[in-house]
């Protein structure tokens, strides 16, 4: 019996988020969520290109639009503040990203980030005595080409009294003007990318689906290894700039949720995504994850789930040996999002504390039958999903590659089957 | 072996970077044997390899002891002379290479690490690599194993694709061909027709070891 026909957008709007909020904490539902979280996929299903998915809006809008209203999920995630920055990189000539049809890469293929070095370790303490000033005249112009002038800013955290009005002539510089220009331009360009998103969003919103997060962050280990020393510099930090990292480590908790949580007063919505990078299994042990990355990453955690937000922690790969670590979070407040994690083991450990997201596999998504996804997504229901607290999608959501008929079958399986069970 | 010996030894797979480097230069300054030293650091990545496999060193050992070994390399190796330069006899060539589309080398160079310092001869062809120039790769340097990495999704095709193109050519047919890298599982080797797939650097090594007949 379908009954969905006669509810409004906005009926249909308070009980998927309902349900996703009771799903987190921890009360048994009607049946299972199911979250549509993709990359790509949905631009490709459309056909387009990833070159366009990221420089077209309005397009990228129609692909999303098409595919929630196919799959009809209980949330979604907007895609447009992940792709649609195309315009804007090339705007300010951004180095951090390599992305499709830009710097001789595949119109084609996914945009990946530039594993590099952008703060030296000899820097850590400018770093540590003042952050922004740090930002603004090293880090900064390291990222993107039109940045490099911001070297020449006044050094904020020494000018006062009527230093405060000499220091003004730098911006008079033709250098800096440029520089602010271009800035300005690139603004224009990412408000109309935001305007097109929030219309998107409120457009879905009428239609009855919420959003499935209002900001995202990162954990502060990750902040160093992946945007500040790069990966290498991350992991040799840890016995040779062991102090400087961990006080850097606590600086970076305090910004990090303080940031999440101004951007996501923009959006309707409590929770909040946080994708993990290089604390799992195999990339660093159970003592150097006990030390480096979890207590800063708690903190963070902890400072949001104050502010009254969810956290959705993507646990990227597999952490199966951190179940026992990770569970010290408050009951009902948290949504851990596995990869490859063993999702029934992270049941028994886990069950009764954080909601659990994930995980029917890439590999199956993208080279299994519609069979294969629903006899794995019948064990996830029957055993993740038993009592409640479990919100099913694919590993990493749906992989840019995934067969269409498989992601109909996670998500049309996962509503009827939980539903009649 | 000698004190000294035994202690950088011991300072290097003890992850003690400042001892082990202090330690090797002033062995060298001595006129100890530059090989000997090299052989020494060998020894020690034999137990740091030990150690990653029994799960007490993880990542980021792995990546100290290579910048461990890069220093006391770079000094130890201009002071070989001629006559003490034996070629070490490597136990074959792995071609190793991130497939085209992927930009991603931290996992693959950590491989390329791991087999250089057990006794292998890797030719790197770096990421992003086209399957032609992985096919004619194969026809010049005659590798026993390739090994395939990539960290994206869209790696799954690219593998498939490129290790068809390899079975396709006389020198690929019977060549062994290992992937790894992000989400690679069995599900995925058996899609890209590879025949093994390894979980970290050390699956690497072993895979090769035991293809070629390499005693552990």
């Amino acid at each position: 019996m379908n009954t969905d026909v006669e509810k409004s957008g906005s009926e249909r709007y308070q009980e998927r988020e309902q349900r996703i909020l009771d799903t987190i904490e921890l009360r048994e539902t009607d049946r299972v969520p199911v979250s549509f979280f993709n990359t790509f996929w949905a631009a490709k299903y459309a056909g387009m290109s990833c070159e366009q998915a990221m420089y077209d809006y309005k397009g990228l809008s129609d692909a999303m639009r098409r595919a929630i209203l196919e799959l009809e999920p209980d949330d979604f995630v907007c895609s447009h503040f992940m792709l649609s920055l195309g315009p804007t990189m090339e705007m300010i000539g951004y180095k951090q990203l390599q992305w499709p049809g830009h710097d001789g890469l595949n119109p084609d293929v996914s945009f990946q980030y530039m594993d590099r070095e952008y703060m030296a370790a000899n820097e850590y303490d400018d770093f540590l005595l003042d952050p922004t000033g740090f930002y603004l005249h090293k880090y900064l112009p390291r990222l993107a080409t039109a940045f490099e002038p911001l070297a020449n800013l006044p050094e904020y955290s020494s000018v006062y009294y009527t230093r405060v009005v000499h220091s003004l002539a730098v911006y008079a510089k033709p250098e800096v003007r440029e520089a602010l220009e271009t800035m300005i331009r690139a603004g224009e360009e990412m408000q109309q990318m935001l305007s097109e998103a929030f219309s998107f969003i409120e457009e879905m919103k009428e239609k009855g689906y919420p959003l499935a997060w209002v900001a995202s962050g990162h954990a502060p280990f990750d902040v160093i290894s992946d945007y500040l020393r790069g990966s290498k510099g991350g992991m040799l930090d840890m016995f040779r700039n062991k102090d400087k990292l961990l006080e850097s480590l606590d600086k970076l908790a305090e910004f990090i949720p303080k940031n999440m949580i101004s951007s996501a007063k923009k959006l309707p919505g409590k929770i909040v995504f946080i994708p993990l990078h290089w604390g799992l299994d195999g990339f660093m042990s159970p003592a150097q994850f006990e030390l480096f990355f979890w207590p800063s990453f708690r903190k963070v955690l902890i400072t949001l789930i104050d502010a009254g937000f969810y956290p959705c922690v993507l646990w990227e790969g597999d952490c199966t040996s951190r179940l026992e670590v990770i569970k010290d979070v408050p009951a009902g407040k948290c949504v851990y999002f596995f990869e490859r994690t063993d999702v029934f083991k992270a049941k028994e450990v886990l069950g009764d504390t954080v909601c659990i997201r994930g995980s029917v596999p890439v590999s199956l998504m993208i080279t299994g039958t519609p069979d294969d996804v629903r006899g794995y997504c019948r064990k996830l229901i029957d055993v993740v999903g038993k009592g409640g607290g479990f919100i099913m999608d694919s590993g990493v959501g749906i992989p840019d590659e995934a067969k269409p008929e498989n992601v109909r079958a996670m998500f049309e399986f996962t509503r009827e089957y939980s539903a009649n069970k | 072996m000698q004190e000294k010996s035994k202690q950088l030894v011991a300072n290097i797979a003890d992850m003690k970077e400042e001892e082990a480097i202090e330690l090797a230069f002033e062995m060298l300054e001595e006129g100890y044997d530059p090989i000997e030293i090299l052989n020494h650091c060998k020894e020690a990545m034999e137990i740091v390899g030990q150690r990653f496999e029994s799960n007490e060193y993880f990542l980021p050992e792995l990546m100290l002891a290579g910048e461990m070994l890069s220093q006391i390399g770079d000094k130890a190796k201009p002071l070989i002379t001629i006559s003490n330069a034996e070629e070490a006899e490597s136990h074959g060539t792995v071609l190793i290479a991130t497939v085209h589309g992927d930009l991603h080398d931290i996992g693959k160079n950590i491989v390329t690490f791991m087999l250089e310092i057990n006794g292998f001869k890797v030719v790197d062809l770096g990421i992003d690599v086209p399957i032609a120039k992985i096919v004619s790769s194969i026809e010049d340097h005659k590798p026993a194993v390739v090994g395939l990495s990539g960290f994206l999704t869209l790696a799954f095709d690219s593998m498939k694709e490129t290790i068809a193109a390899i079975r396709a050519t006389g020198q690929g047919k019977d060549v062994r061909i290992m992937i790894g890298g992000g989400q690679v599982d069995d599900t995925v080797k058996n899609y890209t027709g590879a025949d093994a797939y390894g979980g970290n650097a050390m699956d690497a090594v072993n895979l090769c070891k035991d293809w070629l007949g390499v005693a552990a």
